[in-house]
C-alpha cells in the first residue's frame, strides 16, 4: 500500500498532468500557452536527465548536448528541405544517432573513472559542442541560430475543423488551428516519453540502476556490469533528450544557441532537479513545473507586490520586479533547506515515516 | 576434485600487501571455515576469490575453470554468491527489490521463494519494506537470502554473526545448516562456537598466510593450537 505523502505527491503530479491537458482551454493568451509547452518539455528533459543522476548516480554535465542534437538535426533539415514530416523524422533520428555516438563514446571511456573526472568530460564535450554551434554558421546559423517552417499542420491558418461558412471552429472560445494541434504534439510527445521513462524505472532494469547508484561493488558482486548498466542507461537518457530537443524545435520554430546548447539550459535542469527530488520521475514533474513558473511568473508577482506596498519604506524597492533572481535564489534555498530531498522526495519520505 | 581451489593467492590493496600467500581447497558440500584473528586477510580473501580485488599472482579455480582474470559479474554468473560482512543490502530498495535484483530473469522462482519465507519469516512480513528500515538480523537474514534466491554452488559469507542477538544467531546456524544440504558455504568467521557448529573442514588466516588448515573436529580438539593462531580458548 502506498504511503500518504507517495500519494499526494502523484495525485499532484496527475492534477499537473490534466491541467496541462486542458491548458489551451483554461489559460487563452499566448504566453500561457508557451509556459505550458515549455513545461511540458522541461519535465522530459528533467526526467531523462534524473534518470543519470537521481537513479544512477550518474553526473552529467552533457545533458544539453543531447538536447541540443535533436533539436539542430531537426532544424537544419527543416530549413534544407522545407516544412514537413520528413524532415523532422529524419532530424529526429539523426539527432538520436549522432547523440548515441557521443553517448557510447563518453560512457565505455569514461564511465570506468571517478564521477569527478566523467562530470569534467561531460562537461568539456558540452562546451565543444557550444562553441561548435557558435562557429559553424553555414551549418547552425552561428550565434544567430536558425529560423524555419514548422509542418502544414502546425501552421497557426490552419483550420483543423471548419463550420458551414469555412471558419475554423471554436471550442469553449478556442480556435481549433494548428497553434492548437502544435500544442498537442508537444503534449503528448511528452507524456509519451515520460511514460517510457517511468516504465524503464519501474521495471528490473530500473531496480538494477537504483543498485547500482546505491553500491557498485554490490551489484557487481550479484553478477550487474555496472558499466555495461550506466552506459546503456547514459545512451537512454541522451535520447529521450535528444527527441525532447527535435519536439522543441518544432514547436519554437527557431534553434540557437541559447534555446538548445546554454549552460543557462543545463542549471536550470540541476535546479529543477533538485526542487523536485532526485530519484523520482515525480519529482521532475513538480520540479519543471515550480521552477518555470516561477521564471516566467516571479517578476509579475514582485512588480505587482511592489506597486501594492507604495508607500511603505523599503518594501517596494525590495520587490522590485528586477530583484526577481535575488528572490528566485532565496526560495531555491529555503526550499532545499527544508526540503533536503526535494519536494517529492521529502513528502514520500515523510510519508514512509509517518 | 575440490569445488574450489585457492593457490599461492597474493593480494594488494594499494600499497599494502594484504595476502602473502594463500592456497586452500573447498571440497564440494557442506561448510568451509576461515577462521583468523582481525586483519589477518579473510574478507581481503573472500573479496579476492569474487574477483573485487584481483590477486596477483595466484589463482582461484572454481570446478576446474580458472576465474582469477574474471570480472566479479562473470563469477558471480558461474554461481558464486557473496555476503560481504556489512550486510550487502541496498537500503533504499524494498526487501522483494533486494531478492529479485539476484534472480537471474527478474522473477521468483516460487518454491525458492517459499523456502526462503520458511527460513526468514520477517522477509515474508517486511515484503515492501524499504531494506533500510529493517533490523540488523532482518538485514543479514535479507542478505543471506539474496545468496538462496537462484541455484548457488558456492556461497562466500563474511562474518554474518557480527553485532547479532544470540537467539538470531541460533536461527542463522539452522538455516545455514539446511543451506549447507544443497549448497556449498565458505564461511569467514570469528565466532568459534558458531564456526565449529557449522564447519567441517577449516582453515586458518594469520597475517596474510593459511597458518593451518585441515578438520574442524581435529582443530576444535586443539586447544594449543588454538591459544597460538587465534588467541582465544574454548
Amino acid at each position: 500500500m502506498q504511503n500518504t505523502g507517495t500519494l499526494i505527491v502523484k495525485t499532484s503530479v496527475i492534477l499537473i498532468f490534466a491541467l496541462l491537458l486542458f491548458a489551451p482551454f483554461l489559460f487563452q493568451d499566448v504566453r500561457s500557452l508557451e509556459v505550458a509547452a515549455r513545461i511540458c518539455i522541461f519535465i522530459v528533459l528533467v526526467a531523462s536527465f534524473d534518470l543519470l543522476i537521481g537513479y544512477t548516480g550518474i553526473v552529467s554535465f552533457a545533458h544539453t548536448m543531447f538536447f541540443g542534437f535533436g533539436a539542430y538535426g531537426a532544424a537544419i533539415l527543416l530549413k534544407t528541405m522545407g516544412p514537413g514530416w520528413t524532415p523532422v523524422i529524419l532530424g529526429a533520428l539523426a539527432g538520436v544517432g549522432v547523440s548515441l555516438v557521443f553517448a557510447i563514446a563518453i560512457g565505455l571511456l569514461s564511465l570506468r573513472v571517478k564521477a569527478i573526472f566523467f562530470a569534467m568530460i561531460t562537461l568539456a564535450a558540452a562546451s565543444v559542442v557550444l562553441v561548435l554551434a557558435s562557429q559553424l554558421s553555414q551549418i547552425t546559423g552561428g550565434e544567430d541560430g536558425i529560423i524555419y517552417k514548422a509542418p502544414d499542420l502546425f501552421k497557426p491558418a490552419t483550420k483543423l475543423l471548419t463550420d458551414a461558412d469555412g471558419k475554423v471552429v471554436r471550442l469553449w472560445g478556442v480556435r481549433l488551428n494548428g497553434k492548437l494541434a502544435a500544442y498537442y504534439f508537444v503534449f503528448f510527445c511528452a507524456l509519451a516519453l515520460f511514460l517510457v521513462m517511468l516504465r524503464f524505472v519501474g521495471s528490473p532494469f530500473g531496480t538494477v540502476l537504483k543498485a547500482i547508484r546505491e553500491n557498485e561493488a554490490r551489484a557487481e558482486a550479484i553478477g550487474y556490469r555496472v558499466v555495461a548498466y550506466r552506459t546503456a542507461v547514459f545512451c537512454l537518457s541522451a535520447t529521450i533528450a535528444s527527441l525532447a530537443g527535435t519536439v522543441y524545435a518544432v514547436w519554437l520554430k527557431y534553434t540557437g544557441p541559447d534555446t538548445a546548447l546554454s549552460f543557462a539550459i543545463m542549471i536550470d535542469i540541476l535546479l529543477m532537479v533538485v526542487i523536485g527530488g532526485m530519484g523520482t520521475m515525480w519529482g521532475a514533474v513538480i520540479g519543471a513545473v515550480l521552477m518555470i513558473l516561477a521564471q516566467y511568473y516571479l517578476r509579475d508577482l514582485m512588480g505587482a507586490a511592489s506597486e501594492a506596498m507604495t508607500g511603505i519604506p523599503l518594501l517596494p524597492e525590495l520587490l522590485a520586479p528586477d530583484r526577481w533572481l535575488f528572490w528566485l535564489g532565496i526560495i531555491f534555498i529555503l526550499l532545499v533547506y527544508f526540503f533536503p530531498k526535494g519536494i517529492a522526495g521529502t513528502a514520500m519520505a515523510w510519508g514512509e515515516k509517518a | 576434485m575440490s569445488l574450489l581451489s585457492v593457490r599461492n593467492m597474493k593480494t594488494d590493496i594499494g600499497q599494502y600487501a594484504v595476502l602473502h600467500d594463500v592456497s586452500f581447497e573447498v571440497p564440494e558440500g557442506g561448510v568451509f571455515v576461515l577462521l583468523g584473528r582481525n586483519g589477518a586477510g579473510k574478507t581481503t580473501t573472500l573479496r579476492s576469490i569474487i574477483g573485487l580485488w584481483k590477486p596477483s599472482p595466484g589463482s582461484v579455480t572454481f570446478r576446474g575453470e580458472d576465474i582469477t582474470a574474471l570480472h566479479t559479474a562473470d563469477i558471480a554468473r558461474k554461481g558464486i554468491a557473496y555476503v560481504p560482512e556489512n550486510m550487502g543490502i541496498f537500503g533504499t530498495l524494498t526487501v522483494d527489490e533486494n531478492l529479485i535484483l539476484a534472480t537471474r530473469n527478474g522473477r521468483f522462482d516460487a518454491a525458492r521463494l517459499a523456502r526462503i519465507h520458511d527460513l526468514f519469516p520477517a522477509l515474508a512480513q517486511f515484503r515492501d519494506k524499504q531494506a533500510w528500515s529493517l533490523s540488523g538480523g532482518q538485514k543479514q537474514m535479507l542478505s543471506i537470502a539474496r545468496a538462496m534466491i537462484e541455484p548457488r554452488e558456492l556461497i562466500l559469507i563474511d562474518e554474518p554473526t557480527k553485532g547479532l542477538a544470540p537467539s538470531i544467531v541460533d536461527a542463522m546456524a539452522d538455516a545455514f545448516r539446511e543451506i549447507a544440504q544443497t549448497t556449498t558455504i565458505l564461511l569467514v568467521e570469528q565466532n568459534f562456537a558458531f564456526a565449529r557448529a557449522l564447519g567441517r573442514d577449516m582453515a586458518v588466516i594469520d597475517d596474510g598466510r593459511v597458518a593451518h588448515a585441515g578438520s574442524m573436529d581435529d582443530f576444535a580438539a586443539d586447544t594449543a593450537l588454538q591459544d597460538r593462531l587465534l588467541s582465544l580458548s574454548v
